[in-house]
C-alpha cells in the first residue's frame, strides 16, 4: 500500500487536503500505482468479485431490512410480502438469497486458488489467516441469514446447529439456552440472529480492509509462485491493467449470477423453506445450505456428538495452520508434480463430502463420509507435511519476466533449480 | 496432466460407487416432467389456463385450503389470470369479510374488496383439522415452491443448465392425478388414501376432483388431467406472481451484460496488447 505512490497533488486545494489527510494518495497507491505481477491469470480476479459480492449483499440486505420484520409469528409472511407486494421486492430478495450462494462459490474458488498456488506461504501467512477469519464470519452470517425467512429449514437448521454447542461438557446446555434466549429456538433467537446478521457483514468489511492491507503490504502471489524481482520487468500498474481485467471478470460473474436470479432463483434453495416454521413437525431430511454440506458430512460421519463437533470445527480451523503444515518452500503447484495430484484428489474429496452431506446419513453414505473425512484430515496433517520432504520440485523460473517469456514461446530464459537457490524444505 | 485426470477419475468412481449402492431400493415413482408455458427463459403464464385454474381452485381447493397471501386485487394484476378489475371486484364481493370494529366497537360483515386477502375457509387451524379428519390442509399460497421431486445426482446438475424450476408443479400435477388403488398387500390406515406420488403413499386428502366436476366454458376437456394441469399452473402463479416480469427483465439484463462484457473484453485486450503476460 505504501511506497508505490507517485501521486503529486496538482491543485492548491488538493495539496492542502493531502498534507492533512493523505487519502487520495492512499487510494492512488493502492488502486492505481500498486504493482501487480504480469503473469496473473483470471483466478486472481476473484478478490475483486468477492468485494463486489460483499457490496451487493450489504446493499440488497439493507433494502430488505427496510421491509422485513423479525418477529416469529409474522416473519414468514413479511418475506412473502417482500416477494409479492414490494416493488421489485422479488428481485432484491432473489439477489440477496442467490447472492449468498454466489459469494460462497467465489470464496471457494478464491480459497482453492490460494491452495493451488501456495498463496498462504511466507510472507502471506497473516493474509491467509485473515482470509480464514473472513470465511468464518461469512459462514456465521449466512447461517443466521438463512434463519430469517422463518421457514421449516430455517427453524430446524437453527435447531440442529445451535444444538451442536450442547455437546460441550458441563456448560453445553447452558450455552445453548443462552444462544436461544429460551428453552428452544424461538422468537428471541430470531431477533438476535437478525441483529447479528446485520452486524457481521460490517465486521467482514473491516477484516476485508485488513486482508487487502496485508495483501498490498506483501504483494500478490502469482501462478509461478515466485517473488517479484524487478518492479519494472515483472509487474504492471494496477490501473489500468488489473482494473480492466477485474471489471471484465466481474461482469462475466454477474452473468452467471443473473442466470440464477432470473431463471432459476430457487435452484440453490430448499423447497421446505417455503413452508412456515413449525416446531411440531420435523422435516424428513434437515439439510443446511449447500455451502455447509462438506462440514455437515464431517459432523455426521463421527459417531460421537462431541467428536463430530470437534471434527467439524477442526476441519475449518486446520485451514488457519496451513502455512505451517505445508513444508515445501515452493509455492505454486505448477512446479510441484506430486502436490498437484494430491491437490486434485483433495478437491474431489471436498466436493464429494458436499454431496455426501446432502444425502441421508445411512448405509453406504456413512461409510463413504468416514473415508472422505479421514482423507480430508490426512491431506492436511500427513500428506502436506510429508510432501515437502519427499517431493522433488521442478526448476523454478528465475523471474516472473522469464516465466512470461517462456510461456510465450521465447528463449525460456534462465532457470534455476529450486533447491539451488533456496532450501526445499524447512526443517 | 494425464495422470491427474486418471487420479481424478478413479477418485470420482470411488465416490459414485458407494452412494449408488446405498440409494438402491425403496425409490418412489418420480413425477413426470410436464411441459409448462412458464418454463424456460422466455416462459410466460397462459392467461386462459390461469383463469381455468382459478376456477378449479375456487370451486374445489378453496373449500378446504386457505391462500392467505393472495389478495383479490392480484387477480387483475399484470402477469396473472388478468381478470378485468370489474371481474376481480365481482369475485371479491361474493365473499363476506369480517371487518371492524365499528363506532359501536363491534365487528361486522361486509362484502369483500380488491384490497382484501382471500378469505380462509376455516377460522383457525384447529377448526380446519376438526373438519378434515384431524389433518390440516396446508395453505396454498406458495405451495408450488414448497414442494419438489427429488432428482438426485446427476440430475440436479443438468437442472441448473436447463433452468428446471417446475419440480413443484410437476409434483402437484402428479399428486392430483396419482390417486390409484393401493397395490395388493399395502396396509392403508383408516381415514387415509393411497396416492402414487405422496411420500409414504398415504395421504389424508381424499381424491379431490373427478372428471366433469368443474365446468369449462372454453371447450377445454373437463378431465382430471386437464384440471390438474390448470390448477397446478394457477398455484405456480400464486407462488410466483412476478414470474413473467422476472423472465422479461432477466432477458434484458442478459443482453445488457453480454454487450458490456464484450466491450470490456476488447478494451482489456487493447490495454494488455503490448504487455507480455
Amino acid at each position: 500500500m505504501e511506497g508505490h505512490s507517485t501521486y503529486q497533488p496538482k491543485s492548491k486545494v488538493a495539496r492542502w487536503f493531502e498534507s492533512r489527510l493523505p487519502l487520495v494518495g492512499l487510494v492512488h497507491s493502492s488502486a492505481i500505482a500498486y504493482p501487480v505481477p504480469k503473469n496473473l491469470n483470471y483466478f486472481w480476479t476473484f478478490g475483486a468479485i468477492l468485494t463486489l459480492m460483499l457490496v451487493v449483499q450489504i446493499l440488497s440486505g439493507v433494502v430488505l431490512a427496510m421491509h422485513y420484520t423479525a418477529y416469529a409469528p409474522v416473519s414468514f409472511a413479511r418475506v412473502e410480502h417482500i416477494m409479492r407486494d414490494v416493488d421489485f421486492g422479488w428481485l432484491i430478495r432473489y439477489i440477496h438469497a442467490n447472492g449468498a450462494s454466489m459469494f460462497f462459490i467465489a470464496v471457494y474458488i478464491h480459497m482453492f486458488r490460494g491452495m493451488y498456488y501456495g498463496s498462504y506461504k511466507a510472507p502471506r501467512e497473516v493474509l491467509w489467516i485473515l482470509g480464514v477469519i473472513i470465511y468464518l464470519l461469512m459462514m456465521a452470517t449466512a447461517f443466521m441469514g438463512y434463519v430469517l425467512p422463518w421457514g421449516q429449514m430455517s427453524y430446524w437448521g437453527a435447531t440442529v446447529i445451535t444444538n451442536l454447542f450442547s455437546a460441550i461438557p458441563i456448560v453445553g446446555e447452558t450455552i445453548v439456552q443462552w444462544l436461544w434466549g429460551g428453552y428452544s429456538v424461538g422468537d428471541p433467537t430470531l431477533n438476535r440472529f437478525f441483529s447479528l446478521h446485520y452486524l457481521l457483514p460490517f465486521m467482514i468489511a473491516g477484516v476485508v480492509i485488513l486482508h487487502i492491507w496485508a495483501l498490498h503490504h506483501v504483494g500478490q502471489n502469482n501462478p509461478d509462485g515466485i517473488d517479484v524481482k524487478s518492479v519494472a520487468k515483472d509487474t504492471v500498474p494496477f490501473t489500468p491493467y488489473a482494473t480492466i481485467k477485474d471489471v471484465f471478470a466481474m461482469v462475466v460473474f454477474l452473468l452467471f449470477f443473473s442466470w440464477f436470479i432470473f431463471y432459476a432463483p430457487n435452484y440453490m434453495g430448499h423447497p421446505d423453506n417455503y413452508i412456515p416454521a413449525n416446531p411440531l413437525s420435523t422435516p424428513a431430511h434437515i439439510v443446511p445450505e449447500w455451502y455447509f454440506l462438506p462440514f455437515y458430512a464431517i459432523l455426521r460421519s463421527i459417531p460421537d456428538k462431541l467428536g463430530g463437533v470437534i471434527c467439524m470445527f477442526g476441519a475449518i480451523a486446520v485451514l488457519a495452520f496451513l502455512p505451517w503444515l505445508d513444508t515445501s518452500r515452493v509455492r505454486s503447484a505448477k512446479y510441484r508434480p506430486l502436490f498437484r495430484q494430491f491437490f486434485w484428489i483433495f478437491s474431489i474429496v471436498a466436493v464429494g463430502l458436499g454431496y455426501l452431506g446432502s444425502q441421508p446419513a445411512e448405509g453406504g453414505y456413512v461409510i463413504a463420509s468416514r473415508i472422505f473425512t479421514a482423507y480430508y484430515f490426512v491431506h492436511f496433517l500427513v500428506i502436506l507435511p510429508l510432501l515437502g520432504f519427499i517431493e522433488k520440485p521442478k526448476p523454478l523460473p528465475a523471474s516472473i519476466a522469464d516465466a512470461v517469456l517462456a510461456k510465450n514461446g521465447g528463449a525460456g530464459g534462465a532457470t534455476v533449480v529450486a533447491g539451488a537457490s533456496a532450501p526445499q524444505t524447512k526443517g | 496432466m494425464k495422470k491427474t485426470i486418471l487420479f481424478g477419475a478413479a477418485a470420482l468412481a470411488l465416490l459414485l460407487a458407494s452412494p449408488v449402492k446405498a440409494a438402491e431400493g425403496g425409490h418412489d415413482d418420480l413425477p413426470h416432467r410436464e411441459s409448462w408455458s412458464f418454463a424456460g427463459p422466455f416462459g410466460t403464464y397462459d392467461t386462459a389456463q390461469l383463469q381455468r385454474g382459478f376456477k378449479v381452485f375456487r370451486e374445489v381447493c378453496a373449500a378446504c385450503h386457505s391462500a392467505n397471501y393472495l389478495y383479490f386485487r392480484n387477480l387483475a394484476q399484470p402477469g396473472g389470470p388478468r381478470f378485468s378489475e370489474a371481474q376481480a371486484k365481482a369475485v371479491a364481493t361474493d365473499y363476506q369479510i369480517t371487518d371492524g370494529p365499528n363506532d359501536q366497537g363491534e365487528m361486522f360483515q361486509r362484502p369483500g374488496r380488491l384490497s382484501d386477502h382471500w378469505p380462509a375457509p376455516f377460522p383457525n387451524d384447529q377448526a380446519a383439522r376438526v373438519a378434515n379428519g384431524g389433518a390440516l390442509p396446508p395453505d396454498l399460497s406458495v405451495i408450488a415452491k414448497a414442494r419438489a421431486s427429488h432428482v438426485g445426482f446427476p440430475g440436479f446438475i443438468t437442472d441448473a443448465f436447463t433452468q428446471y424450476q417446475e419440480g413443484g408443479v410437476d409434483y402437484i400435477h402428479a399428486l392430483l392425478t396419482g390417486y390409484v388403488d393401493a397395490p395388493e398387500g399395502f396396509k392403508l390406515q383408516s381415514g387415509l388414501n393411497y396416492n402414487k406420488y405422496f411420500p409414504g403413499h398415504q395421504i389424508a386428502m381424499p381424491k379431490p376432483i373427478s372428471d366433469g366436476q368443474v365446468e369449462y366454458t372454453d371447450g377445454t376437456p373437463a378431465t382430471v388431467d386437464q384440471y390438474s394441469r390448470d390448477v397446478s399452473a394457477y398455484l405456480m402463479w400464486m407462488a410466483e406472481p412476478h414470474l413473467d416480469a422476472r423472465k422479461r427483465i432477466g432477458f434484458q439484463v442478459f443482453v445488457f451484460l453480454i454487450v458490456l462484457a464484450g466491450l470490456l473484453y476488447f478494451t482489456k485486450k487493447k490495454i494488455w496488447k503490448n504487455v507480455a503476460h
